[in-house]
């Protein structure tokens, strides 16, 4: 198929454009920044204790990234498709000249991208640390990063949830789940189920499965290749997922 | 290009038990209007939708100017303009944007994707609405965006499912004078449960009924079909009296009187219409009306589709 080359990206911008065009037309982008913010404040000064650590670093800040992420990412995720079902413009979409990869892929960009902005829009708490004390800058760069591409492992696991049901409500609950088991599958709650059984190299296996550890890691201010290649393969995995259920079940 | 030409050949498509198209096999030609006429659910969506790509079939395959649907879909996709049934769109975008959005998607770039969305816009009449949100918008003017959607890249082939259904009947009759003009040198294919649209759009018609094409014949072969072909209707007084005269007519073969309205039927050929007004002159009756009929869609239709369900 000539998807490839100049032309297809050309197409992935195309529905990325008109998406992300789609989220600022509408009070869902300014609904989603400003819970994002107003939560991520809330999780660092209260919870976090920022204040009483008296330490000029922002892991109050990251360390709650994923939960809310476990929220707020479905929530965005849940209409991605959904949404093109109910107004049925998906059939107007994939009956124009674009293979379902660009626009999954497309869709997929927009919304990463649009969390990206939310993520920046933070930057007074990087400020804050920067006025109070002297924090090392490429750290709290390397958590950004490392938090970004979390939420894209997010997103791209609610994407093909939000592709599997044309119930926003059921996309949303199942991405949820699955971006738990996700989030958990290093800690000792999902290990003990398998431990009794399982051999060594499958529980390696699946504690390396776990959002936070490769999280924590990245935002150690350690930026592996081993961790970047882990959350790409994550998210080229359920995108393509994602692929193979809307050509399944596009007309559903 | 050589050619234009849409062919299905023994296009079938299963949802689960149920079989929505049956092995559909047609051609169609350049400047032919085809309309697929047929009850609800008659499979007249889904034979579109698989025409369009969207919807891959069971079984068989049909190819759009020699590009299969299946194999080169993209190839196919580029040269049809499709106007899904109730004519979605993003309702948040403004109809300006919505268009070039489209355009781009159909390969043309900058300066030349904003000519060709302000043409389609001009093309039909949105001009006064171009910066409004489509969702803002009425119904006719939300089915003329879905038109301009599939008209922009001037496509050799056109798909438009059920393109008047809801509008009323200034918004149909606009709808289907945009259609008429663009008919020549393309192929159109619209679906439809109105009969009138046949009559008034297309110049073939294809009935489908549980699937199966159980009619392909030109809209007035249609109504020749129709046991009021040649019949003649006429409103008068005393009727039953006048009924039964009729009915020694030898070129009567049959007089039905329904709702003050009587209808003689012609026996094989007769030519009813003269041996009726003279009968009239003849008897002297008080005749209010009295009129040819050409024949009823509706009627041939409904014989059509409920045979086949009775076979």
């Amino acid at each position: 198929m000539s998807g490839s080359g100049k032309l297809g990206v050309n197409q992935v911008i195309n529905v990325m454009r008109r998406e992300l065009s789609g989220y600022f037309s509408t009070p869902v982008a300014w609904v989603f920044i400003v819970i994002f913010l107003v939560m991520s404040g809330v999780f660092t000064f209260y919870i976090g204790s920022f204040y009483e650590r008296g330490m000029a670093d922002l892991a109050p800040f990251f360390q709650f990234h994923p939960w809310l992420y476990l929220f707020l990412v479905p929530a965005i995720a849940m209409r991605l498709w959904a949404e093109e079902r109910r107004a049925g413009t998906i059939e107007l979409l994939l009956t124009l000249p674009l293979t379902t990869a660009q626009v999954v892929l497309g869709k997929f960009l927009a919304a990463w991208l649009f969390i990206g902005l939310a993520l920046l829009l933070t930057f007074p708490i990087w400020l804050t640390v920067n006025y109070l004390g002297n924090p090392d800058n490429g750290i709290i760069a390397a958590g950004y990063i490392g938090s970004w591409l979390m939420a894209g492992g997010f997103l791209a696991i609610g994407s093909c949830m939000s592709a599997l049901t044309r119930n926003q409500v059921v996309a949303f609950i199942l991405s949820i789940v699955v971006c738990f088991a996700f989030l958990l599958s290093g800690l000792p709650m999902v290990m003990n189920v398998f431990t009794e059984w399982a051999p060594q190299s499958l529980l390696d296996a699946i504690a390396d499965f776990s959002f936070l550890s490769h999280f924590a890691a990245i935002s150690k201010g350690v930026i592996d290749i081993r961790d970047l290649v882990y959350f790409s393969l994550v998210i080229t995995f359920w995108l393509l997922a994602n692929t193979i259920v809307l050509e399944i079940k596009k007309a559903d | 290009m050589s050619e234009l030409k849409i062919e299905a050949r023994v296009l079938s498509k299963n949802f689960g038990n149920i079989v929505a198209v049956d092995c559909l096999s047609f051609e169609v030609g350049s400047g032919e209007v085809l309309g697929f006429l047929g009850p609800n659910g008659a499979g007249k969506s889904t034979t579109m939708k698989m025409l369009t790509g969207f919807l891959a079939p069971s079984g068989g395959t049909a190819s759009i100017n020699g590009h299969d649907i299946i194999s080169d879909s993209l190839a196919a996709r580029r040269i049809i303009g499709y106007l899904p049934e109730g004519a979605p769109s993003y309702g948040e975008m403004t109809v300006r944007n919505f268009l070039e959005f489209i355009a781009r998607v159909r390969g043309f770039s900058g300066g030349e994707a904003r000519r060709k969305a302000a043409a389609a816009i001009d093309r039909l009449n949105l001009d006064r609405v171009p910066e409004q949100p489509i969702e803002t918008l009425s119904k006719g003017f939300k089915r003329r965006v879905g038109l301009a959607q599939a008209i922009l890249h001037d496509p050799q082939v056109l798909v438009l499912d059920e393109p008047t259904d809801g509008l009323d009947p200034n918004q149909k009759h606009e709808v289907r004078r945009l259609i008429r003009e663009m008919s020549s040198e393309k192929i159109i294919v619209i679906s439809t449960h109105l009969l009138e649209e046949v009559h008034a759009l297309c110049n073939r018609a294809m009935i489908i009924s549980d699937g199966r094409l159980l009619v392909d014949d030109t809209p007035a072969g249609l109504i020749d079909r129709s046991r009021y072909h040649n019949a003649v209707t006429l409103v008068v007084e005393h009727p039953e009296r006048v009924a039964s005269i009729l009915s020694e007519i030898p070129q009567a073969r049959k007089v039905e009187l329904r709702e003050g309205e009587l209808t003689v039927f012609p026996a094989g050929g007769a030519r009813l219409f003269e041996v009726i007004s003279d009968a009239v002159k003849e008897h002297g009756w008080a005749v209010s009306e009295l009129r040819l009929e050409a024949g009823r869609l509706d009627e041939v239709f409904r014989q059509v589709t409920q045979g086949a369900i009775g076979k």
